[in-house]
C-alpha cells in the first residue's frame, strides 16, 4: 500500500468524506466531518468535551463504522480490509490502562505484530524496537500496572509503533502527565515520523509540534488552518470553549 | 492519582533455585504435590511426614521468609474452623466431652481434623511457595503451554491485569464518600442504616457500570491492534532438561509415599 510511486492517492493518508456518526442512544456525535490529510502531516484536533474528536479517531481504523466515506492512503474502509487498514494507522487511547491489557509491557508490544501474522523472531524484533523506540527497553517483564502514567503512556505508543503503521491516532497524548514525563513525551513524538493526527486540549503542545489545527464542534470541523493563525484567532477559539492565547 | 491497592503482588523477586525454575515445571510440581496431599489416608502421620520433607527443602532453597510464608498460610486456617465439628460427629472412643453442652469429642474424629489441618497447610505452603517465587505473568505462560484452554488463560489473564486497575477505582470510590463522611458535634452519625446500604448499593453499582464500560473500550483497543476473536500467545523458552528431571524425581517420590501408606 505504500509503494514509492508518487500519485495522488498514496500522498493522501486520510480522505474523510461527509462522515456521520450516531450512538445507540441516539448521540449525533458527528454531523458530517471532511477532511484530507497528506502523508506525513502532523494536525492537531482541537475542540470542546463533547465535540467528537475521540468519536472521529475511532471511525480512522474502523472500530467505529458511520456513514460516509474514510480512505486511508487512498484505499476506502471496508468490512473486509479492516485488518489491513488496521496495521496502516495506529490509534493510542486516551486511558493507557485500556490499551495495555496484558499481563506484561513485553506480551502487550508484541500483541499487534502478532495478530499481523508476522513470525516469531520478527514479532520479537519489532516489539524491542518499538519499546526502545519510547525509550522503555528493559521494560520488558513489567506488569503495566507497576508503571507510571509517563511510561505506560510511552508503552501504548510502542504498542501502535511495533505495528509499524504509516498514521498514528493519539487521543490526549499528555493529558494528566506531570512537566517532566509530558517534555519525554513531546521529545518522542518529534522523533517520529508518521503523519499524525493528535486529539488534544495542550496547546503549547500544538504550537510546538503540529503545524495544522482542525477546530471541531459539535461533530463537525468548524476551521482547518495553520496552526498560528488559528491559535490567533481568539474570537474562534472563545466561540468553541477553548482557550485564547 | 497514584493510589496503591492495599492487597498487593504476591511474587516477591528472588534469585534463588526455585525462583529461577521454569514455570511449566513448578505449576505441574506444585499440583501434583498437592495432589497427593490430598490423597494420603487419614492419620498416616507417617506419609504426611514424608510429604511434608520435599516442602521444606523447596522452602530453604527459595530462601523466602519462613514468617512470611506463615502468614500467607493462615488463609487455610477459616476452612479447618470449618471442618471442626467432624471432632464431635464422627463416631469411635469417646476422648473428652464438652461440659453443659454434652458434645463428645472421639479419638477418630480428632485425627480426622488433625489431618485436615495438616493437609490444607500442606497444600497451602505449595501454593504460597509457587505464587511467591513465580511472576503472575510466568504462571500464565505456564498454564498456555500446558494446553489448559486459551479463552480461559485469556480471561485469567484479563483478571489479573485489571484487579488492580478496578481495585484502584474502588479504592477511589470510597475515598470520596469518606471525604464526604463528615460530622457534627452533637448531631448522629450518618443516617439511617437503611441509608447508608443504599449509598453502598450506588457505589457497587457505579462500580461495575464503570468496569462494563471499561471492557468495551478495552475491546476497542484489542480490535485497533488486530484481534480477531482468537486468543493468541506468544511463548518462548526451551525445556530444561534438569528441572524436568527433579519434576520428574518429585512426582516419582511422591507416588512413592503413598504407596506407603497404603500397602
Amino acid at each position: 500500500m505504500l509503494g514509492t510511486r508518487v500519485d495522488t492517492a498514496v500522498e493522501t493518508a486520510v480522505e474523510v468524506a461527509n462522515l456521520r456518526f450516531a450512538y445507540p442512544d441516539g448521540v449525533q456525535a458527528l454531523r458530517g466531518v471532511n477532511l484530507t490529510v497528506r502523508r506525513g502531516e502532523k494536525v492537531a484536533l482541537l475542540g470542546p468535551n463533547g465535540a467528537g474528536k475521540s468519536t472521529f479517531l475511532l471511525h480512522l481504523n474502523g472500530i467505529l463504522r458511520g456513514e460516509g466515506q474514510v480512505r486511508i492512503a487512498g484505499v476506502p474502509l471496508r468490512p473486509d480490509n479492516l485488518a489491513q487498514v488496521r496495521a496502516e494507522v495506529g490509534l493510542v487511547f486516551e486511558n493507557p490502562d485500556d490499551q495495555l491489557f496484558s499481563p506484561t509491557v513485553l506480551e502487550d508490544v508484541a500483541y499487534g505484530p502478532l495478530y499481523m501474522g508476522l513470525p516469531r523472531e520478527e514479532v520479537l524484533e519489532r516489539a524491542q524496537r518499538a519499546l526502545a523506540q519510547v525509550g522503555m527497553a528493559g521494560f520488558d517483564e513489567r506488569p503495566p500496572h507497576h508503571l507510571s502514567l509517563g511510561q505506560k503512556k510511552r508503552v501504548a505508543i510502542a504498542t501502535v509503533l511495533a505495528m509499524e503503521p504509516a498514521i498514528l491516532a493519539l487521543d490526549e497524548p499528555t493529558a494528566g502527565l506531570d512537566p517532566g514525563a509530558r517534555r519525554e513525551l513531546i521529545r518522542l513524538l518529534r522523533g517520529l515520523p508518521q503523519t499524525m493526527i493528535v486529539s488534544t486540549h495542550d496547546i503549547p503542545l500544538v504550537r510546538d509540534l503540529l503545524p495544522r489545527t482542525l477546530v471541531m464542534d459539535s461533530g463537525v470541523i468548524v476551521a482547518d488552518g495553520e496552526t498560528p493563525a488559528i491559535l490567533s484567532d481568539g474570537a474562534l477559539l472563545a466561540a468553541h470553549g477553548l482557550d485564547v492565547f | 492519582m497514584a493510589i496503591r491497592v492495599p492487597f498487593g503482588e504476591r511474587y516477591l523477586p528472588g534469585s534463588s533455585a526455585i525462583h529461577a525454575m521454569d514455570a511449566r515445571v513448578k505449576l505441574p510440581a506444585a499440583l501434583a504435590y498437592i495432589f497427593a496431599v490430598t490423597l494420603t489416608p487419614v492419620g498416616h502421620w507417617a506419609a504426611l511426614g514424608l510429604l511434608a520433607l520435599p516442602l521444606v527443602a523447596a522452602l530453604a532453597l527459595s530462601r523466602l521468609s519462613p514468617l512470611l510464608v506463615a502468614r500467607r498460610s493462615a488463609l487455610a486456617l477459616p476452612f479447618v474452623l470449618a471442618a471442626a465439628p467432624l471432632m464431635f460427629t464422627k463416631e469411635g472412643e469417646a476422648l473428652f466431652s464438652v461440659p453443659l453442652l454434652g458434645w463428645t469429642a472421639s479419638q477418630e474424629g480428632l485425627e480426622a481434623v488433625l489431618s485436615i489441618l495438616a493437609k490444607s497447610w500442606l497444600s497451602v505452603v505449595a501454593a504460597v511457595i509457587l505464587t511467591a517465587t513465580t511472576p503472575a505473568a510466568e504462571l500464565l505462560r505456564a498454564m498456555r503451554t500446558l494446553g489448559l484452554p486459551r479463552v480461559m488463560v485469556a480471561t485469567v489473564s484479563f483478571m489479573y491485569r485489571y484487579l488492580f486497575v478496578i481495585g484502584e477505582e474502588a479504592l477511589r470510590l470510597m475515598r470520596a464518600r469518606d471525604s464526604r463522611s463528615a460530622r457534627l458535634p452533637g448531631q448522629k452519625v450518618g443516617s439511617r442504616l437503611g441509608w447508608r446500604a443504599k449509598v453502598l448499593g450506588h457505589m457497587v453499582g457505579s462500580l461495575f457500570l464503570r468496569t462494563y464500560e471499561r471492557s468495551e473500550r478495552v475491546y476497542a483497543a484489542m480490535q485497533a491492534r488486530g484481534y480477531d476473536g482468537e486468543p493468541r500467545f506468544l511463548w518462548d523458552r526451551a525445556w530444561r532438561v534438569p528441572e524436568v528431571l527433579v519434576a520428574a524425581a518429585l512426582v516419582i517420590y511422591l507416588a512413592g509415599v503413598e504407596v506407603y501408606a497404603r500397602y
